[in-house]
């Protein structure tokens, strides 16, 4: 069974883009970040993409770095993280969940480790921010084996060239960055986004969800309806950071908070239909 | 023997930028295609000779190249009286990189990324910095050629590398401080490439050291070969033969791999690398990723860091800004693995002590990373027959240094 292709083509049977949250594990702190997770499938979220802290997250803006550090200081690791799903499979088997971020933890864990423990933690899909196509073969064969999709991502900058092999070496879904630029910074606009993802239909059947910049209920609908999915992650961190108190802990209403963002933003993607 | 030692050390790297295992280019797709602009950009420069006569002359000309090799007569009478017999205590030389424009080694592989990234049509430069010496370089660099120059550097370095940063401000380069992290080195390479992900169509980053994803670890090694090759010449002149050692200083590794990389298939030459120990290899305070760390992947590369269990980057320090980084080029990483190099350490105090007996020997104040390089000169030179013959790469002036080791030593400026 693939969680990913069966939400994806369940979604597309009702019509409608998906919404993909993104939250790093462990922010604040494990119990809470478990509770949001619990959450996050009745608020709307479809597809559910938990960040692994790391001390170097090149490609993430100011919010998510500071996630990272409060789920570091909280105690999390890639261990921690594998436990948080394990607990979250126990009440959801349906809802796909991916694991992104940076590969030195990978690593160090032991990438053949890793990926049969993510699998049958049940995780279902991996974003390695720092490994491109050309580094494939560090973690590939090992995903691959156990069942695990690489969901790659495809810049503005990806050309034409380059496409077709990024593409190629996807799996799952196609994670398109709507900017050239890290997380939580700038938003594309939807002439851009209109333009660029019709560049990528013709080298992939895979669903394409767009990421980067999308921190909008508005955006997150006009990002659903012009690709498959809409990816949003910075302005939910943000949600939960302004939740915390002045000590960077979870108040009682931490998790309503984050969860009623994550309602806004469904309403609105399920409000639309999606071009596919 | 089932693992046949390389028939030479000078073929690396491969076509996927790797030195053994160690090295490629580990970044994000948005990064991906202009890392190879700059590695097809660098291949066809190699082989442009104007490309390559244009450098050399701004080598020559505004460098001020060759740099001499300077016999360190007072300093091997020091060390020889240190030693324990008559008949030890090697011969130092210095290589004189302090020399160059803007005091440091840096400026070699400065002019010729910058002239790449005119080559490419680039319009903006980037650069992080550690200690200053490498911004002050771009910065420099940057002014030559009316380019507008953006410096990283981490707010720590900042506070105690102050004369660097209105050096960089002077020439006309911004500086921006960065506060992530330990604000230092690493956090400062972390912004820099973050900016030049959002600012990859007009950015060039001049990347300092020999590290980073493919081809920055290879093109800045080629830059900074002039070092060996020069250093090659002069003491076969000088000599008539080749070195018993070499030293140097390891942050990043740059300054390292430009004096040792000429004289890898050069048998009889032993190389020492020397990273900084901080307070101890044994503390937790240090910048030793060979010595102390075990191989990862940061910054585009596989290499050596310094890190937790958990695989989560740990913070290295050092007195010396510039070697307070906590991972290394992975060419040194695959040099260490290979046995060609020796990876050795220095203390912040062995340091601050041959920093001090280098100005009053020989009337050189050293850079303190430099410094690293020549406090083990004073530990390996008295252990050597006295015909045999050292060279330190001094690769840096103190200048900037003098305020911290004013604060070390206790004295008010």
């Amino acid at each position: 069974m693939n969680r990913i292709a069966d939400r994806f083509a369940a979604l597309k049977r009702e019509g409608r883009g998906a919404l993909v949250t993104f939250l790093e594990g462990y922010d604040p702190d494990p119990a809470t970040s478990l509770a949001i997770l619990r959450g996050l499938p009745g608020a709307g979220a479809d597809v559910i993409e938990i960040g692994v802290p790391f001390t170097d997250p090149m490609a993430d803006g100011p919010s998510i770095q500071k996630a990272g550090l409060r789920a570091l200081k909280a105690g999390a690791t890639l261990a921690g993280v594998l436990a948080l799903v394990r607990d979250f499979r126990k009440e959801d088997a349906a809802t796909p969940v991916v694991l992104m971020g940076y590969f030195n933890p990978v690593l160090s864990y032991g990438v053949d480790r890793f990926c049969n423990d993510a699998a049958a933690s049940g995780v279902d899909g991996l974003i390695m921010v720092d490994v491109p196509p050309e580094e494939a073969d560090e973690i590939e064969p090992q995903a691959k084996a156990n069942g695990l999709d690489l969901i790659r991502l495809v810049a503005p900058t990806t050309d034409e060239a380059r496409l077709p092999r990024v593409l190629a070496a996807t799996t799952g879904f196609v994670y398109y960055v709507a900017i050239t630029g890290i997380t939580g910074t700038r938003s594309a606009s939807g002439a851009d986004l209109s333009a660029a993802i019709p560049r990528l239909r013709p080298h992939t059947d895979l669903p394409i969800c767009i990421g980067f910049g999308i921190r909008t209920p508005e955006k997150a609908a006009e990002a659903a309806r012009i690709a498959d999915g809409a990816v949003v992650g910075t302005a939910l961190v943000e949600t939960l950071a302004a939740s915390l108190d002045d000590q960077g802990r979870a108040k009682p209403d931490t998790v309503r908070k984050v969860l009623d963002h994550v309602r806004a933003l469904a309403e609105a993607v399920r409000g639309v239909k999606s071009a596919a | 023997m089932n693992k046949p030692l390389p028939n030479s050390f000078r073929q690396g790297p491969d076509g996927r930028g790797r030195f053994g295992q160690f090295g490629g280019r580990f970044v994000a797709e948005t990064l991906m295609p202009l890392i190879l602009e700059v590695e097809r950009a660098y291949e066809e420069a190699k082989t442009d000779a104007a490309f390559q006569t244009e450098w050399r002359r701004l080598l020559k000309d505004y460098v001020g190249r060759p740099s001499p090799l300077w016999l360190a007569e007072r300093m091997t009478e020091h060390l020889r009286a240190n030693s324990a017999r008559d008949d030890l205590g090697a011969k130092v030389y210095f290589k004189r990189e302090e020399l160059n424009h803007t005091g440091a080694h840096k400026i070699n592989a400065v002019l010729a990324q910058i002239l790449l990234a005119k080559k490419m049509g680039k319009t903006r430069v980037i650069a992080e910095t550690g200690a200053g010496q490498h911004g002050v370089a771009t910065a420099t660099a940057c002014a030559l050629f009316n380019l507008p120059c953006t410096v990283f550097m981490g707010a720590t370095d900042v506070a105690r590398q102050q004369p660097n940063v209105f050096r960089m401000k002077l020439l006309g380069a911004e500086v921006e401080p960065v506060t992530s992290g330990a604000a230092t080195l690493k956090d400062a390479m972390n912004e820099a490439l973050r900016y030049w992900v959002a600012n990859v169509h007009d950015t060039y980053y001049c990347i300092g050291t020999v590290a980073g994803p493919h081809p920055y670890p290879v093109m800045v090694r080629d830059f900074q070969c002039v070092i060996g090759e020069e250093t090659k010449q002069q003491i076969l002149a000088a000599e008539g033969r080749l070195p018993d050692a070499l030293v140097c200083a390891v942050g990043g590794g740059s300054s390292a791999m430009g004096l040792f990389h000429p004289f890898l298939d050069d048998e009889g030459v032993a190389m020492y690398g020397v990273e900084a120990a901080g307070r101890g290899v044994d503390t937790e305070e240090h910048a030793a990723s060979i010595t102390r760390g075990r191989p990862g992947v940061l910054h585009g590369n596989r290499t050596y860091l310094l890190q937790d269990a958990d695989g989560q980057i740990q913070e290295a320090h050092s007195i010396s800004a510039g070697l307070d980084y906590p991972g290394i080029g992975p060419e040194h990483s695959w040099l260490h693995e290979a046995g060609r190099v020796n990876y050795v350490t220095a203390t912040d105090d062995e340091a601050l002590e041959a920093f001090q007996v280098c100005s009053k020997l020989e009337g050189i104040i050293p850079a303190l990373e430099t410094a690293h390089g020549l406090a083990h000169v004073m530990k390996l030179a008295p252990t050597m027959p006295r015909d045999a013959i050292v060279v330190l790469n001094l690769s840096g002036r103190g200048d900037k240094d003098i305020f911290t080791v004013a604060h070390h030593l206790g004295v008010k400026l």
